[in-house]
């Protein structure tokens, strides 16, 4: 038996290896028992050159080791040389078989029939030690493995992929260059991963790189060679059993706790399931006293998490008081409070102030905190202005603010534990108020992303549905109603959720309700002359289905979303009596009617004579919607009747951003003269943001969205982009549009070629407005006829009716 | 919200500004009572002479405007105030002249400028006209896209061929390889091939009289009918080369005349300063 330690650290991972470099640092005795032959066995098994990402970004790292999001091959070097130099004692090919004894008095068993002595045990195994397996005959023939550790490995193979989570859709992904790759998947639909690799899979799928059998579960794999496949894999497909034959099976179907080797210790779980994690106490120490569990097993699956509690951890067993990590950030954050003493103080008063975040957890508040920022406007400062483009969240903690809208006689006043801006994280949309902080105000500002997030929340989400809603109905329709109306009203509305394309109500369907849309965007049309032709287009603010209300008869016309689309919709009959009762009501609700008359009259002739007159039978309107027009904010059209092909607006646009152009005048569809060329629509909920990693897409204040220097050039924008505008483009850092001389005379640098400054790695570009430039884009004023401009969607469908209604004329000379 | 043209661009401002500058320049022409007939010389014939040539200078550079995009302003406001007070350049150096014209370098800087304006003039008439042509013609289609179409066409109906007599074959052969979109300048601009090959396969395929077995009549059908079609997509694509020649080629007689009426500018104002 070897000499006892105080700490021994099981498993040499980031947690693991955290905690021996803390010990290492403290003079602590101490060993580090790795099965592997080598440290962090599940980062070396990540693809070359893999990113590793270090999130949550806003967390500060707490360990004697460093790590920054990076390749995986700069990550690993620094560690191991960073564990050379502070001295841990690691024993790698170490496998742990039994732990027994308590605190002070640990043994240790090894595979190699060693036993050591401990007075302490950290326990960071992870999950990857215990990864799923097929559970089936067959499962450990050779050409069935369980990870993949170099796509490039194999060519020309036919490869089975098992399981569609992220894991498996990675690897076949990266198969599918060299092989042909057969994704399994347990569901009817690919939903177990992250968006990115959702619609890389879809667009694998649909160009048949990838082929996929869903609902598909594998009974067994057998060997023997047929035609030089050497494996058959069974599956029961939704067609009936199938016998793919193969050359390599890769199950990726995840990992559960080591669950059986934990009890062995004597860990005791909470309940019986598979994936259930060890009961912890509040520092991590499991059942066993002096055994502490940290990482993946503790709950915290990311590096830098991990990280954290190892060095915590060791501080724990040593005595020493361990603040949480992120305490000194949240201190910094909360100093301009005024009453509260302590963090913990603090966030007592914030949640008590605060219904909102009444539901959350010490955890959950800490994260929400740790992202958003305290503010504490001055008497009348503006916290932003109606129809800005900010995204942000407000919460009023203390004091109040006052909302400013033009057309309302008194402004509102909002008092501590109100909430504002839910309107623009909601809809996408300006915002639509103007918000003024009144005497000793405090807020919590909290971004976009996080808000998302916490919509997740069930709690979160209803409170701000049941706020929004009836702020919504004051806002757009409920103006003269009485307090007791409103809420009367919102309590009765409900929330309905619709994807792209499908219909809120039928023409002649009996009227339901009054629709309020509070996200998206919708066309209402009626069947003319046989086919269906768009009358209008009603963005987030405004409502549909009051004509049938206005009129007591069946819906007059058919509603659709254009992308997906939120609505409140308000019960018919209740609005109905309210319109009775208020006669001011009444009276917008049939102005919007007769107004809606007249244009679709006004439309119904167009419809007729353009078809008549240009034998086209497109409905212009639904061209446009079908081009993403809807969901836009600002689009770039052409008009080739005035377009001269100089490609002047390209050459502009490259010579404002590093020599690469953001747009493609000949892509993208045309109609009636109207081009629409291939750039940035700017979207009110912009897909490209969706699934950003280091969270590089913004939307500034003047509605732009735009890409950051934090883009490390993943692609999963370009993927998530239905419109095909962004591109992964090397970024030419010296780049200087030509001077005047070459301009004059054609000598000097070339425009477009790289200096000695070089390319940078490749990031994604797209179209940023030119909001750098205070005159405006560049491709618009670069046009020497003026065929290019830039319009919100109200003003290109107006523009585009115009354009149709023209007819024949040269649009030039008139 | 229609768009402003070229000639109307902000509510014409160009038009009138350099439509005042024509009417100050022949109200001071019509007033002046010079000693001597008018000519360059006269104090009114130098200072016609003088804002003429500053406006040259103006319409120079738009020659570097239009290749830089960093400042602000607009290139159509530029474009539209070259255009105008192009037109009113002419009047003022009409004027300057005296209609004193000669054989001489004076009369030389004269007639460059003329054909200068002809050609802008020329320019303008294509910038308004060719764009809509040019959509007519190749509607929701890229130029691009018609070659692949006539390339696919010319891939079924070499297929086609081979079934055909000697003859007949080497004639949609002779389609097939020597049809040409575009050309040299000239053959650009008018938008059409001489004897195209295409046109002359469709012809002689029409043509009955060949001795053709049951199968080799349905080749000659099939391939009447791609020929066909492949006629009709090469007159757009040929269509669609003669109006960007149209809305190009003219630049290449402005520029250079640009340049020749500066030279011949230069000449006239050292003559008029050395031998006064």
């Amino acid at each position: 038996m070897s000499e006892p330690v105080t700490i021994a650290i099981i498993g040499a991972g980031p947690g693991g290896l955290s905690a021996a470099a803390r010990a290492a640092a403290l003079g602590v005795s101490h060993v580090l028992l790795e099965a592997a032959p080598h440290i962090a066995n599940t980062l070396r098994r990540y693809p070359r050159a893999k990113h590793v990402m270090a999130e949550p970004a806003a967390l500060p790292l707490r360990s004697p080791l460093s790590f920054a999001a990076g390749p995986r091959e700069t990550v690993l070097d620094t560690w191991d040389d960073e564990l050379r130099r502070c001295g841990v004692k690691l024993r790698v090919d170490a496998r742990v078989t039994a732990i027994d004894g308590t605190r002070g008095a640990f043994r240790i068993a090894l595979a190699s029939g060693e036993t050591l002595t401990a007075a302490f045990v950290v326990l960071a195994i992870g999950l990857q030690g215990n990864i799923r397996r097929l559970g089936m005959a067959g499962e450990s023939l050779p050409g069935v493995q369980y990870q993949l550790d170099d796509p490039d490995e194999y060519q020309d193979e036919t490869i089975v992929v098992i399981g569609a989570g992220d894991a498996g859709i990675e690897n076949a992904m990266a198969l599918t260059r060299h092989n042909e790759v057969i994704l399994i998947n347990r569901g009817e639909a690919i939903v177990e991963c992250a968006e990115g690799n959702f619609n890389a899979a879809m667009a694998a799928l649909e160009k048949g790189e990838l082929e996929c059998r869903h609902g598909t579960v594998v009974e067994a794999i057998e060997a023997g060679e047929a035609d030089g496949f050497p494996l058959r894999v069974i599956a029961n497909t939704p067609q009936g059993v199938e016998r793919i034959r193969c050359h390599r099976v890769i199950a990726r179907l995840g990992a559960d706790p080591p669950r059986q080797l934990m009890e062995s210790f004597g860990i005791a779980f909470p309940n019986a399931d598979l994936d259930a994690l060890p009961r912890l106490g509040a520092e991590g120490e499991s059942s066993v006293p002096g055994l502490f569990v940290v990482g993946a097993l503790a709950g915290c699956p990311l590096i830098k998490q991990a990280m954290n509690q190892g060095q915590d951890a060791i501080d724990r067993i040593l005595g020493s008081p361990v603040e949480p990590v992120d305490e000194p950030m949240l201190k910094a954050k909360l100093a301009g409070f005024r009453h509260a003493s302590s963090v913990a103080a603090s966030l007592l008063e914030i949640q008590r102030a605060l219904p909102l975040f009444a539901g959350l957890s010490a955890a959950q508040l800490r994260g929400v905190l740790l992202a958003s920022t305290v503010r504490a406007p001055r008497a009348g400062e503006v916290v932003f202005q109606r129809n800005d483009y900010s995204t942000s969240f407000y919460s009023i903690v203390e004091g109040d603010v006052s909302a400013h809208v033009p057309d309302w006689e008194t402004d509102i006043q909002l008092i501590a534990g109100d909430f504002f801006g839910e309107m623009g994280l909601i809809s996408g949309r300006r915002r639509s108020a103007t918000i003024t902080a009144g005497e000793n105000c405090t807020l919590i500002e909290t971004p976009r992303r996080t808000m998302l997030k916490l919509l997740s929340v069930e709690s979160v989400r209803r409170r701000i549905d049941q706020v929004a809603i009836r702020r919504a109905i004051h806002r757009y329709i409920g103006l003269f109603l009485e307090e007791h109306e409103l809420d009367h009203l919102a309590r009765s509305a409900r929330i309905e959720r619709y994807e792209a394309g499908a219909v809120l109500f039928r023409e002649g369907d009996e009227a339901d309700g009054l629709y309020l849309i509070r996200r998206g965007s919708v066309t209402v049309s009626r069947m003319i002359g046989g086919r269906e032709v768009v009358l209008f287009y009603a963005a987030a603010g405004s409502y549909v289905g009051e004509m049938a209300l206005v009129s007591g008869k069946p819906r007059y016309a058919t509603v659709r979303a254009v992308g997906g689309s939120e609505v409140i919709v308000l019960d018919a009959a209740h609005v109905v009596w309210l319109a009775s009762r208020h006669p001011d009501m009444r009276r917008q609700m049939d102005e919007r009617y007769f107004d809606y008359m007249q244009a679709g009259e006004e439309e119904h002739r167009l419809a007729t004579e353009t078809d008549a007159a240009r034998g086209q039978p497109e409905n212009l309107v639904a061209f446009l919607m079908q081009q993403g027009i809807g969901e836009a904010t600002d689009v770039l059209l052409i008009d080739l009747s005035l377009c001269i092909r100089c490609d002047n607006c390209e050459t502009a646009c490259a010579e404002t951003h590093q020599g690469s152009s953001r747009l493609n005048r000949e892509a993208g569809p045309t109609l009636a003269n109207i081009h629409i060329p291939a750039s940035c629509r700017h979207c009110e909920h912009p897909h490209c943001m969706k699934d950003c990693p280091p969270d590089a897409i913004h939307r500034s204040v003047g509605g732009e969205v735009f890409i950051d220097d934090s883009c490390m050039g993943c692609g999963n924008c370009m993927t998530n982009c239905p419109y095909g505008v962004i591109r992964i483009a090397a970024v030419n850092l010296g780049y200087r549009p030509p001077s005047l001389w070459r301009t004059l005379f054609g000598s000097g640098t070339a425009s477009g070629t790289p200096p000695d400054g070089g390319c940078m790695p490749p990031k994604a570009v797209k179209c940023d407005m030119c909001k750098q430039l205070a005159a405006g884009p560049a491709c618009v004023r670069a046009c020497p006829t003026g065929a290019a401009l830039r319009v919100s969607p109200e003003a290109f469908l107006e523009y585009a009716r115009r354009k149709v209604d023209d007819g024949a004329r040269p649009s030039l000379a008139g | 919200m229609q768009r402003p043209t070229l000639l109307g661009f902000n509510r014409h401002r160009h038009l009138k500004a350099a439509g005042l500058l024509v009417a100050v320049a022949t109200l001071a022409y019509a007033l002046d009572r010079p000693p001597v007939p008018s000519y360059g010389g006269t104090w009114l014939g130098y200072a016609l002479g003088i804002v003429a040539a500053l406006l040259v200078l103006r319409q120079l550079w738009l020659g570097v405007r239009r290749r830089h995009h960093g400042g602000s302003g607009n290139l159509q406001d530029s474009v539209s105030a070259h255009v105008h007070f192009g037109a009113a350049l002419v009047v003022l150096a009409t004027l300057h002249s005296g209609f004193h014209l000669g054989w001489n370098v004076h009369t030389l800087a004269y007639l460059l400028l003329l054909a200068m304006l002809a050609s802008g003039v020329y320019g303008v008439f294509a910038y308004l006209r060719v764009p809509r042509q040019m959509t007519d013609n190749l509607g929701e289609e890229g130029f691009a896209d018609l070659l692949l179409k006539i390339a696919e066409l010319d891939e079924r109906a070499r297929a086609h061929a081979l079934y055909l007599p000697d003859e007949l074959g080497a004639v949609v052969m002779r389609a097939v390889t020597q049809t040409v979109v575009g050309g040299k300048v000239f053959r650009q601009m008018s938008g059409r091939q001489p004897d195209c090959p295409t046109r002359a396969a469709v012809r002689r395929l029409h043509e009955a009289g060949d001795p053709l077995d049951a199968a080799q009549s349905a080749h000659q059908r099939e391939l009447y009918s791609i020929m066909l079609r492949k006629e009709s997509l090469l007159i757009r694509a040929r269509r669609d080369v003669a109006f960007r020649a149209r809305l190009g080629f003219w630049l290449y007689l402005h520029a250079p005349l640009a340049v020749a009426s500066v030279a011949a500018l230069v000449a006239h104002i050292a003559a008029t300063l050395f031998y006064r």
